[in-house]
């Protein structure tokens, strides 16, 4: 179900240059998943922006989001206080009951939000999960800390090598050795691409794609899948790495 | 004393509660959007463009942001006109229990016809709206739409098969959409929709590269309201048949000046993808607005001006 609302900015504040942390409070009934999204009316522009949900709680919603056009840059200019209009509740996010015993979370750039919440949720049914974010310089890193306060074995790759591991999350799971049975993976496509390409463990990924509804009727974002088309804002936005299919 | 406000309106015989149709490809078969509201104070729906076969449509991204309005490049994205039939027809009965309006698109006369011939036979669909946006594969890939006597073709092949009202959704990329709607009436169309989007582009500046994988798109959203304002005040004169006024629409104003203008009834498209309850907000404030402007009968001022 969904649930169109007016929410209140209670914090937004910078991370890096480019991303912020922004958290709204307001109902969250029909958030029931981790790694669904909210699609937020920005005034001035036509469309929704649609951001993956961090973290919520009854009566909260944190989002990380990268600054990278006018509607994000509008939104990081806004103060706390100021009511925001959202569908929330949207998209089908991680199987957070998938058999595994020691799955991995793996984020690129601003790809490691919606882990976040994942990463609570297997906690809390007893699985510990391995977190690996890739990022491309010291000064992109974020949420790393967010992670590690949970308690959970987590590691940073950086293009430069000026943080952790140089190179990709796949440099990091060779290099350290990581022996998993399951990944749960959100970040750019190429990075999604090579994880399903080269992980021989089971997993599912989520994606990212500009929307336009974000409920499922203008077949903006539609994917084709080895079940035919389906819609990241609907069926997805996340997907069985068995299910996709990369050309 | 509250004097009553009649939204009614009526479309080739179709009667309809009020004028407010959900457009094509912005509201789906409509069950999904029964999760928002009970979808059943519409006055009908037009439903997802339906062709021959099934359409995975145009790669992706295949929406881009403009000021005050968007740019899709879908690309007709159906089921095929069996699946929908068998498959969303009945859930769309489920959900809505009005009459509907069935959108075709087709790459050839044939293609319109088979088409036509089966959607015309399921007892829900009151009128069908012929989408003749689409290029011509047998006729140098010309939309169909943009010549009097491809759309005249088109009209006069289908009418051949179909025994509901048959509407014709018109481009507005064209010179002259009088002489179009002309020959959409003169070959036996039962009323004329528009307008269908504009063509437009985005370049993303940063990446030196279009917004959108096919290049171009269709444009709508609010900004192209006053063309389709226009577009319907220009053949509402020109043509007896009733016209589906379309494009832009965002309130219970804007469907009263479409009206107008010359519109029957009207079409929200873009709006409902930013307000999933943009519709329904409409129709609650058509009395209101009717009220405020000195209107008892909606059908009193189709084309006043």
């Amino acid at each position: 179900m969904y649930k169109r609302d007016k929410y209140r900015v209670v914090s937004n504040q910078p991370l890096t240059a480019k991303t912020m942390l922004m958290v709204l409070e307001g109902d969250t009934q029909y958030i029931t998943t981790a790694g669904q999204f909210v699609n937020i009316a920005v005034e001035g522009k036509f469309l929704r922006r649609p951001i993956s949900v961090c973290d919520y709680d009854e009566r909260s919603i944190t989002l990380l989001y990268d600054v990278v056009g006018e509607g994000t840059a509008a939104m990081s200019r806004m103060e706390v206080g100021t009511e925001l209009d959202l569908l929330t509740g949207l998209g089908n996010g991680f199987s957070e009951s998938a058999e595994c015993h020691r799955p991995a979370l793996l984020g690129g750039g601003i790809g490691c939000a919606p882990l976040l919440n994942l990463a609570k949720k297997l906690l809390a049914r007893g699985v510990k999960p391995v977190v690996i974010l890739g990022f491309n310089g010291a000064g992109d890193v974020v949420a790393a800390d967010m992670f590690e306060s949970l308690g959970v074995e987590t590691y940073v790759a950086t293009v430069d090598g000026s943080v952790g591991t140089k190179g990709f999350v796949t440099d990091v799971i060779r290099e350290k050795g990581l022996e998993c049975d399951y990944f749960y993976a959100c970040g750019p496509m190429p990075m999604l691409r090579a994880l399903c390409g080269s992980l021989e463990w089971r997993g599912e990924v989520s994606l990212d794609e500009r929307m336009a509804c974000g409920f499922g009727v203008c077949m903006c974002c539609s994917v084709e899948t080895k079940s035919g088309a389906k819609r990241i804002c609907k069926e997805g936005p996340v997907f069985l790495k068995e299910d996709l299919i990369w050309k | 004393m509250e004097v009553k406000r009649d939204m009614s309106v009526e479309l080739s015989g179709v009667k309809l509660d009020n004028p407010v149709i959900p457009a094509s490809g912005c509201f789906g078969f409509g069950y999904g959007m029964a999760e928002f509201y009970d979808i059943n104070i519409l006055g009908s729906i037009s439903f997802k463009g339906t062709t021959r076969e099934a359409r995975y449509g145009n790669p992706l991204p295949r929406v881009a942001e403009c000021t005050s309005g968007m740019i899709n490049a879908v690309g007709l994205q159906n089921p095929g006109i069996d699946a929908v039939i068998a498959e969303e027809l009945p859930k769309m009965r489920a959900a809505f229990h009005k009459p509907i309006i069935a959108n075709i698109s087709g790459f050839s006369i044939d293609e319109y016809v088979e088409c036509c011939r089966k959607i015309d036979k399921e007892e829900q669909v009151a009128i069908i709206e012929l989408n003749v946006s689409c290029p011509n594969v047998h006729g140098g890939g010309m939309s169909f739409g943009t010549s009097a006597e491809s759309v005249a073709e088109v009209v006069r092949a289908v009418k051949q098969v179909v025994t509901k009202p048959l509407y014709v959704k018109l481009t507005p990329n064209v010179t002259d959409i009088v002489s179009i709607a002309k020959a959409a009436e003169a070959a036996g169309a039962d009323g004329i929709c528009l307008i269908n989007t504009m063509l437009g582009m985005r370049i993303n500046t940063r990446t030196r590269k279009p917004v959108i994988a096919n290049t171009m798109g269709g444009f709508s959203g609010a900004a192209v309201f006053p063309v389709a304002v226009r577009m319907v005040y220009q053949v509402a004169k020109a043509c007896s048949i009733p016209v589906i006024g379309c494009g832009g629409v965002e309130s219970a104003s804007d469907v009263i000046e479409m009206m107008m203008a010359g519109a029957s009834a009207v079409e929200v498209g873009a709006a409902n993808l930013r307000n999933p309850y943009a519709c329904k907000e409409i129709i609650e404030a058509l009395p209101a607005e009717m009220e405020r402007l000195g209107i008892e009968k909606l059908t009193d001022i189709i084309g006043i001006v």
